[in-house]
């Protein structure tokens, strides 16, 4: 069954086009008196969270609620899972509940995958974010912002802060996306790395040596150690939370070196072209990876890159459950677990 | 509607009828509604938008002022959304001063089981409160699933469930053109 939304490099330029043109549609439901569709009524989601998350827990909430889903919450803490539940018997009690979809955030890389190929529930898995691994949606979020901003005005081109456009059927061919930070921990990084890339963008890696994984130059991506090379020709600017509950080793030296030499300021946000935008997954460490002047400034996204999530998850839940059979032929990844199943 | 492509379709409208028909649709709406002023076309997907244009072209030039036009995708209201995958999803863009107190007049291609025309009120309901809601269709083939009825109606053509109507226009199709054909089994 191709029903599970695990993973940004599972899906093709065609899905990612599918899901960020769908957003552009649910993003205009916002703007209405009653910011409710039918679609989804009668079906149930559970946001499965194992592992802390405020907006992303709350943003698949909204999605799931203005679509007119039944929505369970799951935290990890207070459940049984603290009483030492596994992911087995958790996931057969949900599948007992009869949920359409599970969200699941997870502290285990490949969570969300055991869960989507075990066979233990029948319905879809969306990841919420696993380990250091994937966090799907975020990407698409993130390349659904990019493309208003950088392909948004009727010429195709960038919008030089006047707005959001609307980039309707466009890609992101060509442009320039530099991601900054903790690439190592960064499961943003990792899914906006392979999404990127199938819609076009060139991307190039930041960071510390410490904090780039190994075998990062198989990625499809370009790495440098000097922030000030690539600002110049950088279209959009990420940048990572230096996350500090996964610092368990000496990665760098004192946070202010970290700030001098990949943090962005003021002078550095100058340097960037006219048109480009500085974007964060949140929650920021003011001071930290971002200054508050950059981080206030007109061209920082955050605050609509949280508005962008919630249309985006409306469209992944759309498509995964809005027929009788997901419009995203996202790939069951390949193992031998399907078998025992 | 119906996209196969039938060797056998038999044209029963042509580019002067259908032109002539949102003629007397344009008049007929400035009538009832007793000038007009009041109206917004909204077209539905893909091919009621661009009769929605039309008609708005054609009220402009009987009143002298433009009526707001504009787009109702009913995809996420559809009563068989569960029968098949997920559908892409088309635009919706209703008038800046939306439809609240306004006199809607939806417009399609093809009236059939009924059941789009159940969505789009349905949708409606959901942007704002419009004074009233009529309908202005090309064609109106029968077979209703649901009491619903047309305001305006191009032509009444009686057809069989075998048969298959598809509406051409130039906007998408290349060409202006009502087709008959037959259903292939």
């Amino acid at each position: 069954m191709k029903r599970h939304l695990i993973s940004a490099a599972d899906l093709t330029r065609d899905d990612a086009l599918l899901v960020l043109d769908t957003a552009e549609e649910m993003a205009r439901v916002a703007d209405r008196p009653i910011k409710k569709l039918p679609t989804l009524r009668g079906r149930t989601v559970v946001n499965l969270f194992f592992e802390d998350s405020t907006r992303t827990r709350i943003s698949f909430e909204a999605a799931a609620k203005r679509l007119s889903a039944d929505v369970i919450n799951f935290s990890a803490k207070g459940s049984s899972v603290s009483k030492g539940e596994s992911l087995k018997d958790t996931a057969l009690t949900l599948e007992a509940m009869g949920a359409d979809a599970v969200v699941i955030r997870h502290h285990a890389s490949g969570a969300p995958h055991r869960l989507a190929t075990s066979g233990w529930i029948g319905g879809s898995v969306v990841n919420a974010g696993d380990g250091t691994h994937e966090h799907p949606t975020q990407a698409l979020l993130d390349a659904f912002t990019m493309r208003r901003h950088l392909a948004g005005a009727p010429d195709g081109g960038p919008t030089f802060h006047r707005g959001p456009g609307d980039g309707t059927g466009r890609d992101l061919e060509g442009r320039r996306i530099t991601i900054v930070g903790d690439v190592l921990h960064s499961r943003v990084a990792r899914s906006n790395v392979a999404l990127l890339g199938t819609l076009g963008a060139h991307v190039t890696l930041v960071a510390p040596p410490t904090l780039l994984p190994i075998g990062v130059e198989s990625w499809p991506c370009e790495v440098s150690y000097d922030l000030d090379a690539v600002l110049a020709k950088s279209d959009a600017v990420m940048m990572l939370r230096v996350q500090s509950e996964r610092m368990n080793a000496a990665f760098f030296p004192t946070e202010r070196e970290y700030a001098r030499r990949y943090g962005l300021d003021g002078a550095r946000m100058a340097a960037l072209p006219e048109h480009a935008i500085v974007m964060h997954p949140g929650p920021m460490n003011r001071g930290m990876e971002i200054t508050a002047e950059v981080a206030d400034s007109g061209r920082c996204t955050v605050v609509e890159q949280v508005a962008n999530g919630v249309s985006v998850r409306m469209a992944v839940l759309y498509l995964l459950l809005g027929g009788n059979e997901p419009a995203v032929a996202t790939a069951t990844p390949r193992t031998e677990e399907t078998k025992q199943a | 509607m119906v996209e196969d492509r039938n060797v056998s379709a038999r044209p029963v409208l042509e580019a002067p009828d259908i032109a002539r028909v949102l003629t007397r649709i344009a008049h007929e709406i400035v009538e009832r509604a007793k000038g007009a002023d009041d109206v917004v076309l909204l077209g539905i997907p893909t091919r009621g938008v661009f009769l929605a244009r039309r008609l708005a072209d054609k009220l402009a030039g009987i009143t002298g002022r433009q009526t707001p036009v504009g787009s109702l995708d009913i995809t996420m209201y559809r009563d068989d959304l569960r029968l098949k995958p997920a559908r892409a999803l088309e635009r919706t863009e209703i008038p800046g001063d939306g439809i609240d107190g306004r006199l809607v007049v939806l417009v399609d291609d093809v009236l059939f089981s009924g059941r789009t025309i159940r969505a789009a009120l349905d949708a409606l309901g959901d942007i704002g409160r419009p004074r009233a809601v009529q309908l202005a269709v090309l064609v109106d083939r029968g077979h209703r699933e649901l009491p619903i009825r047309a305001d305006y109606v191009g032509k009444n053509l009686p057809t069989s469930l075998r048969e298959t109507v598809k509406v051409q226009l130039a906007e998408n199709d290349g060409r202006d053109a009502v087709l008959l054909g037959a259903r292939d089994e």
